[in-house]
């Protein structure tokens, strides 16, 4: 009884602190901050949603997914390629003011297109790869980005006849939309991969991911489809990368195969997932946020240096922070507990002999 | 029509031994230290550039400096592995779970490496001239410094598979790739052997590298193709056999000289990975895999 009231109390707890967090997220283009914060939010917003998706899977499976890149890429080229479509084919026939609108519904549109498409890939990246053993995944994945960037530059060379795309609106020359619909729909990305990595940890589906990265063969003595799981979990979270990519193309304004499939967004993911810690949904998002901020400050600063420290950190994790950031707390609590249980414990104990 | 052929399969073992000797190291790696070493490719840009500065500013014959380069490479991977396999491996719960490690680690090395050396050699592109003339043969001229490559690759690749097969020590990293708690208990030093296996998997990537810089543009992201090359010839010579990853190099060589010569040059990865796919569908033990 005690316990119940306990955990309810918390969990109101951590959902108004997250409700207060959104809220807050959601009002931030409305206090007129400077530019330079929202596109830095946008930045945090984006590797968030790159870290926990590639968590969702890699995390409790133990498959190591060096992948991120291709499925982001993917996404940038669905938005780039249909806005290619819409812009020769529909926005020359609409009127002055009619533009805007028709392209903020057709970046949602791209979104989804995007998660599609990324979703459709890695469902059959998955069903070639994941039914052998991981580290056939692993070399696969290791190079899907490199052969997609390829494949691109060839299908654009020579069937195109460009080397890259600019992502503006025809005739006047201005950006696609405004930074703040970027922030929005990434933030709402974000939600929806939250809430995803969430329900998916409580699921039959989270319970059958974790059976595999215990044990492989005994998950699958138990009933569970390993095949058909894997390549599930891979393809949700797939698509939420492939839907971050769909909605950071008009912020990267010039697109080529070279900047989409750009290897730091397969390497930042795992990094910031490491660091924070796989074990809790919170640990990539804490990953993610530090990481993201502390790029942007070291690219302007020490531009040659920042991917030197950022593989030896990753290193150091691997070594010596097995559990991340988040496995660090039980191991504190276990040595500070002692001390605090024991005023805790003592501050009870006089409330008692008081009442 | 011959001569076409003739012309690719040349050119296919042109190409073939030197990625048959870049696939050896990294089976070694993989098949004995249990690393499937995704930074292979960083040495082997590591042994090209050092060749380059050995060559242009030191005057140091290309072919000698293996001398340098080779043991420098070698002395780099032991102490990677000393230091960081060896502690992974000690600590890991399972094989499985070390290689899932150690392959993050190696993920991680790429970062570092390559940018270690846009550092020391910055991000621009360079290339050397060392026996750089023609030899006609059947109507098409080839370069010296391909051909030398070739026999040098061919005589490397043919020394170390003999020193793996018959020496003492050879038999020692043998006997810890099937299994290395009985190897360790038959008087085999375990971390010692695999760390010179990791070694000299990184010693032959050197001497790749030196023998690519003869001929092709260096830079310090010139890595990344040639691991993906290797990872999908050791996949189709069969995860860990030194044999295959011989013969799977000069498969995947004829292969890219098919589509070099008769398609368009910029879609060889695409090719490889056209075979690698395949492979997975049909036979994912790879030609020379048990199983």
């Amino acid at each position: 009884m005690d316990t119940t009231t306990f955990t309810s109390k918390r969990f109101l707890l951590v959902a108004g602190l997250l409700l207060l967090i959104l809220i807050l997220l959601a009002t931030v283009p409305l206090y007129g901050l400077p530019s330079y914060y929202i596109l830095l939010l946008i930045t945090i917003i984006m590797f968030t949603i790159l870290a926990v998706s590639w968590a969702m899977f890699s995390g409790p499976t133990g498959y190591m997914s060096l992948a991120p890149a291709a499925f982001f890429g993917v996404g940038i080229y669905t938005t780039t390629i249909l806005y290619g479509i819409l812009a020769t084919k529909t926005l020359p026939l609409l009127s002055a003011d009619a533009i805007q609108p028709v392209v903020n519904w057709f970046l949602v549109g791209a979104v989804a297109a995007g998660a599609l498409v990324s979703f459709t890939l890695a469902l059959l990246i998955g069903l070639v790869t994941l039914r052998l053993k991981g580290i056939y995944f692993a070399i696969f994945t290791f190079g899907l980005v490199v052969f997609i960037s390829e494949l691109i530059l060839f299908l654009e060379i020579h069937i195109t006849g460009t080397r890259g795309r600019i992502l503006i609106l025809p005739g006047t020359g201005d950006l696609i939309c405004s930074t703040t619909t970027v922030y929005y729909i990434m933030l709402g990305i974000l939600v929806a991969t939250l809430l995803t990595a969430y329900f998916i940890r409580r699921s039959r589906l989270g319970l059958a991911m974790q059976s595999i990265g215990g044990n492989e063969e005994g998950a699958a003595h138990m009933g569970v489809n390993t095949t058909r799981v894997k390549v599930l979990s891979f393809a949700i979270s797939a698509a939420f990368m492939g839907a971050a990519g769909a909605i950071m193309a008009p912020r990267l304004i010039y697109i080529d195969p070279g900047i989409a499939f750009n290897l730091n967004y397969s390497f930042m993911p795992v990094l910031m997932a490491l660091f924070g810690g796989m074990g809790q949904l919170y640990g990539p998002i804490i990953g993610a946020v530090i990481f993201a901020y502390t790029q942007r400050t070291l690219m302007t600063e020490f531009p040659r240096y920042y991917m030197l420290t950022f593989g030896i950190i990753l290193i150091l994790v691997i070594l010596y922070l097995p559990g991340g950031l988040v496995g660090l707390l039980p191991k504190l609590r276990n040595r500070l507990g002692g001390p605090i249980s024991k005023l805790w414990k003592g501050g009870k104990a006089e409330q008692h002999a008081n009442t | 029509m011959t001569e076409t052929i003739l012309r690719i399969v040349i050119y296919g073992l042109l190409t073939g031994g030197i990625y048959a000797l870049i696939a050896m190291g990294l089976s070694l790696q993989y098949g004995v230290a249990r690393v499937l070493n995704l930074a292979h490719g960083e040495f082997i840009m590591l042994g090209a550039l050092l060749t380059y500065t050995l060559y242009t500013v030191f005057g140091i014959n290309p072919l000698v400096s293996v001398a340098i380069s080779g043991p420098l490479l070698f002395i780099i991977a032991f102490l990677l592995h000393r230091t960081l396999f060896t502690s992974l491996r000690t600590r890991a719960p399972s094989p499985a779970a070390f290689e899932g490690n150690s392959l993050l680690v190696a993920f991680g090395l790429i970062f570092v490496i390559q940018n270690a050396a846009t550092l020391i050699w910055t991000a621009n592109t360079r290339v050397y001239s060392y026996l750089n003339f023609g030899i006609e043969f059947a109507g098409t001229t080839y370069t010296a410094n391909r051909i030398v490559a070739l026999a040098v690759a061919i005589a490397a690749a043919l020394a170390f598979y003999f020193f793996v097969t018959r020496s003492r020590l050879g038999k020692g990293i043998r006997a810890a790739a099937q299994d290395p708690a009985t190897a360790g208990l038959m008087g085999v030093n375990i971390n010692r052997v695999l760390a010179l296996c990791f070694g000299l998997g990184a010693f032959l990537a050197g001497l790749a590298g030196l023998l690519l810089s003869m001929y092709s543009a260096l830079n310090p992201t010139i890595g990344l193709n040639y691991t993906i090359i290797a990872l999908i010839v050791i996949v189709l010579g069969g995860l860990g056999s030194i044999p295959g990853s011989l013969i799977g190099g000069f498969i995947i060589g004829i292969i890219g000289s098919i589509v070099i010569i008769l398609g368009d040059p910029s879609l060889s990865v695409v090719a490889y990975y056209g075979i690698f796919l395949v492979l997975l569908l049909v036979r994912p033990a790879g030609i020379f895999g048990k199983r």
